[in-house]
């Protein structure tokens, strides 16, 4: 349940943010996650709820986007997205090579963006 | 209106661990985040790795614990200095804790800090605590999909310790697959098949912590 300390410095980064903005009210907070990170969205949006309530940022909306995890093959360079949900195992589909991918993208955690009014 | 942010939503604990990862360079401290399941054996590993290495290097941990301090009781046993934190329910260990932790150690003359992690293979991947390599325990008692069940914590370590090999005759555990799904996404990962109990396998660690200290001192 890590999910709590994300949505504290997601909380964290809101305040800045609006700071920067006059502090208008917040509609919406966009996150991006990758499937390689370790977010559940669901509890991260429980965490989100709860520490939101009485708070001025209470009934903004979450939203989340999960980004797929690309990897380029170590032996011929190929580009792909592995269909296994776990990533762990995927062999390249060009040359079968199994080790060594690097990892693209799919690790990431970051706001998009905040509207406000 | 839409305001475009893109911030990494962990840069406070990150701004933390560079600092502390600055300030680590500067002592030539090796500072290693060890990471498992809870029962896979990290203090034990420690316990033995202290105990063997006492006469040659010196090393301190730091222990994350949910609740009690039975961990950092057992390493201190063995002559280390231990530092309790105590996470009151907390998954993982963060940069913070591990700067407020340093108070209460004497960094004279380390070579390597320990931060024993909370045992979960799930959160503590995603909170750098300033540490040079993150070390990924798994026993074989707990079956060997576990790289391809939380590809994260094996994609992110340097080393992965297979422990409790004593027991491999017992344990249906396929040590290639283990080791195949770990170098899928992280084909330099290092492989130590040991048993913390026996000490089958450690000299093949000890030797890696040897060369990464020496490493960090030049």
């Amino acid at each position: 349940m890590h999910e709590l300390s994300i949505a504290q410095s997601l909380l964290a980064l809101i305040e800045d943010e609006m700071a920067k903005h006059d502090n208008k009210r917040l509609v919406t907070v966009k996150v991006k996650h990758g499937r390689l990170s370790a977010v559940v969205p669901e509890a991260l949006a429980m965490a989100f709820e709860v520490m939101t309530t009485d708070t001025r940022l209470a009934g903004a909306q979450l939203v989340m986007e999960e980004s797929p995890v690309v990897l380029r093959c170590r032996t011929c360079g190929r580009e792909f997205s592995p269909e296994s949900p776990s990533a762990a195992f995927a062999p390249c589909p060009g040359c079968g090579e199994e080790l060594g991918h690097t990892v693209l993208s799919g690790r990431e955690l970051y706001i998009e963006y905040l509207e406000l009014e | 209106m839409q305001i475009p942010v893109v911030r990494n939503i962990l840069e406070a604990n990150t701004n933390v661990a560079d600092t502390l990862k600055t300030f680590f360079a500067q002592k030539g401290i090796l500072v290693l985040n060890l990471m498992s399941s809870p029962g896979a054996g990290k203090t034990t590993l420690l316990e033995r790795t202290l105990t063997d290495l006492r006469n040659e290097l010196r090393m301190a941990v730091i222990e994350g614990d949910l609740q009690t301090d039975n961990d950092a009781r057992r390493v201190a046993a063995t002559g280390a200095q231990a530092v309790q934190i105590n996470t009151e329910g907390g998954c993982h260990l963060t940069a913070s804790q591990v700067q407020e932790a340093l108070k209460s150690i004497d960094l004279t003359g380390l070579d390597i800090l320990f931060v024993e992690n909370v045992g979960n293979l799930v959160c503590p991947a995603e909170f750098d605590v300033g540490e040079d390599f993150k070390v990924a325990l798994l026993s074989v008692a707990e079956g060997d999909d576990k790289p391809e069940k939380y590809p994260l914590l094996f994609h992110i370590s340097a080393v992965m310790l297979l422990n409790k090999i004593d027991l491999l005759p017992y344990v249906d555990f396929d040590m290639d697959k283990a080791s195949r799904h770990a170098r899928t996404l992280n084909a330099d990962i290092s492989l130590f098949p040991v048993s913390a109990r026996t000490s089958e396998g450690l000299t093949a660690w000890y030797d890696w912590l040897r060369e990464k200290v020496r490493a960090k001192r030049a």
